[in-house]
C-alpha cells in the first residue's frame, strides 16, 4: 500500500542524508527515547558536516545518564569521534561531570566544533513552532542573560522578553515504542521528550520503534505522534 | 566549606534540604533541581503533600526506583531511574516547560554557583570551563512563582557565593526570593538581603565576615529552624 512507510533496515532508513545537513535527534539524554541504531547506521554511512540539535551533545557515555548499570552507553558521541559534525545546537552540551568531559567537550576544545546554547524549554517550543508554523514567540527565558544578547527585546506586562525563532531541519532521527505502517506513533513513559516536538518539525522525520504493529494496532485514542508527521519508520526487531 | 576563622561547624547538605522543605506547602507542584535540591524530598514536613514535577516529562513522580529495577523510559532531569507511581503524567519537552513558562510550577529549588543581593542568580557557566549547561535553569528560574536557591555559603576556594553583583554569566535576574546556605538564611528581593537566620553557634557578624555582599539583619533573626 502506498502509505506504507515501513523501511527494513536503518541503513536504508538513513541512506539520503547528505553532508551538511541538518538533523535534529530525539530523546532527554539518556537510553530511552534516544535513536541509537539509527545513528549507529548514520556512522556507517558517514555524512559528514552535519549539523545536530538535541537537548544533549551525548552525556551518557562519560556518567552514565540514563542508562542501566552494566550496559555501555551509546550516544551522539559516535558521530562527534567519527568526524561528521561541524555544529551543534543544544541544552546540555556537555557532561555533568567536569573531570568526566564527552567527546563533544573535547572536539569543541580543539576547535572542531561549533556550539550553540539555547535554554530547554526554549529549544522546545522553538522546534514545536517550527513544526507549527510559527516563525517566531516572545519568551522571558534568557531575557537580561548572555544568551539574550542581540536577540530582539520587548516587554510585556512589565516583564522583559526575547524574541526566538522557531527552528526546523532537513531530518528528524527519533524514538517511539510502537508504529502502525502508516506512522501513527506511540511512546513510553518520558521518552517523549524532544521526539514529539522533533516529528514535526523536520522535512523528513524518520522514527526508530520497538515494533511496527498492523494497520488498526494502534488505539486512534491513544495515537500520540500522528502519521501526518511521520515520513519513515523502522523496527529494532526487523532484520536480524 | 568550612573556613579558618569558622565559630562553629557548618550544616550538612541534608541540614540544607530539610530548612528548605520546611517552604513547601500542601498541594504545592514543585520541581527540585540536581544535587541538594534533590535531598528536599527526604525531608517533606508530615501532612504535607507535594506533586512533583520533573522537565524529563512526568507529573506527580514519586522516589527513585530500587537498585536494579530501572526502566530506562522512566526517568527525572538527573537522568535517575524513578518508580512508577499512581497518578503519575507523562508529557512531552515542549508541554514539560509550557508548565514551567505558564506559571504552573509553584516552587523551584536550584543549586547556584552564586546569587547576588538583588536576587540575580548564576548556575549555568562556569568560566574556567569554557562551556556550560544551561539545561531547565533559565526556564525554572524565570517561570517557577517561587525560586529558592540551595547551596554551600563558599565556594571550595573560600569565595563568597552571595555577592552583591554576580561575576559569573547569569542565569536569571532578581528571580531568586529565598537562600539556604550551610549557615544562613536570607529573604531576597530587589531591595536587598535580609538575614533571617543562621546555623547555631554563628552570630550575624560572623556571617558578614564569609559575605561579599551587604544585608539587613532581621530584628527577629534566630537559629535555623528546622522542625
Amino acid at each position: 500500500m502506498s502509505l506504507d512507510k515501513s523501511v527494513a533496515t536503518f541503513e536504508e532508513a538513513v541512506s539520503d542524508i547528505p553532508d551538511g545537513a541538518s538533523i535534529m535527534i530525539g530523546g532527554f539524554g539518556g537510553a530511552g527515547g534516544m535513536p541509537h541504531r539509527l545513528m549507529v547506521a548514520l556512522v556507517a554511512q558517514g555524512a559528514r558536516e552535519l549539523t545536530i540539535i538535541g537537548n544533549t551533545a551525548g552525556i551518557a557515555a562519560p556518567t552514565g545518564f540514563g542508562w542501566p548499570d552494566g550496559e555501555t552507553p551509546i550516544d551522539h558521541a559516535i558521530l562527534i569521534e567519527n568526524g561528521q559534525i561541524a555544529k551543534v545546537i543544544a541544552s546540555f552540551p556537555v557532561s555533568g561531570s567536569v573531570s568526566r568531559p564527552n567527546a563533544f567537550e573535547l572536539a569543541f576544545q580543539r576547535g572542531e566544533i561549533e556550539l550553540e546554547v539555547v535554554p530547554q524549554g526554549t529549544l522546545a517550543e522553538r522546534i514545536r513552532a517550527g513544526g507549527a508554523g510559527i516563525p517566531a514567540f516572545y519568551t522571558p527565558t534568557g531575557a537580561g542573560t548572555d544568551l539574550g544578547v542581540g536577540k530582539e527585546s520587548r516587554v510585556f506586562d512589565g516583564r522583559e522578553t526575547v524574541l526566538e525563532l522557531g527552528m526546523r531541519a532537513d531530518f528528524a532521527l527519533i524514538r517511539a515504542h510502537k508504529s502502525d505502517p502508516i506512522g501513527n506513533l506511540i511512546y513510553s513513559g518520558t521518552s517523549r521528550s524532544f521526539n514529539m516536538p522533533m516529528a514535526t518539525a523536520a522535512d523528513v522525520t524518520i522514527a526508530e520503534v520497538d515494533e511496527i504493529v498492523e494497520p488498526g494496532g494502534i488505539d486512534a485514542e491513544r495515537v500520540d505522534t500522528p502519521s501526518i508527521y511521520v515520513d519513515r519508520v523502522v523496527a529494532r526487531n526487523s532484520g536480524e | 566549606m568550612s573556613m579558618p576563622n569558622d565559630p562553629a561547624p557548618r550544616l550538612e547538605r541534608e541540614i540544607i534540604a530539610m530548612r528548605v522543605a520546611k517552604e513547601f506547602q500542601d498541594g504545592d507542584v514543585v520541581n527540585l533541581g540536581i544535587g541538594i535540591p534533590t535531598l528536599c524530598s527526604d525531608f517533606v514536613p508530615p501532612g504535607v503533600q507535594l506533586m512533583y514535577h520533573s522537565e524529563s516529562g512526568v507529573l506527580n513522580c514519586g522516589p527513585l526506583a530500587e537498585e536494579g529495577k530501572g526502566d530506562v523510559d522512566l526517568i527525572n532531569a538527573g537522568g535517575q531511574f524513578l518508580k512508577p507511581v499512581r497518578g503519575m503524567s507523562f508529557f512531552d519537552s515542549a508541554e514539560a516547560f509550557a508548565m514551567i513558562r505558564g506559571r504552573h510550577i509553584d516552587i523551584t529549588v536550584l543549586g547556584s554557583l552564586q546569587v547576588s543581593a538583588t536576587g540575580d542568580m548564576a548556575n549555568w557557566f562556569l568560566p574556567s570551563r569554557g562551556v556550560g549547561n544551561v539545561g531547565g535553569a533559565m526556564d525554572l528560574a524565570v517561570g517557577a512563582k517561587c525560586v529558592i536557591a540551595a547551596m554551600e555559603h563558599n565556594d571550595r576556594t573560600g569565595a563568597s557565593k552571595i555577592l552583591q553583583e554576580c561575576t559569573y554569566p547569569l542565569t536569571s535576574q532578581g528571580c531568586v526570593s529565598l537562600i539556604v546556605t550551610d549557615i544562613a538564611v536570607f529573604n531576597v528581593d530587589k531591595r536587598g538581603l535580609e538575614l533571617v537566620e543562621v546555623a547555631p553557634g554563628w552570630l550575624p557578624e560572623n556571617i558578614s565576615d564569609v559575605t561579599d555582599a551587604e544585608f539587613e539583619i532581621a530584628s527577629d533573626v534566630k537559629e535555623f529552624e528546622l522542625l
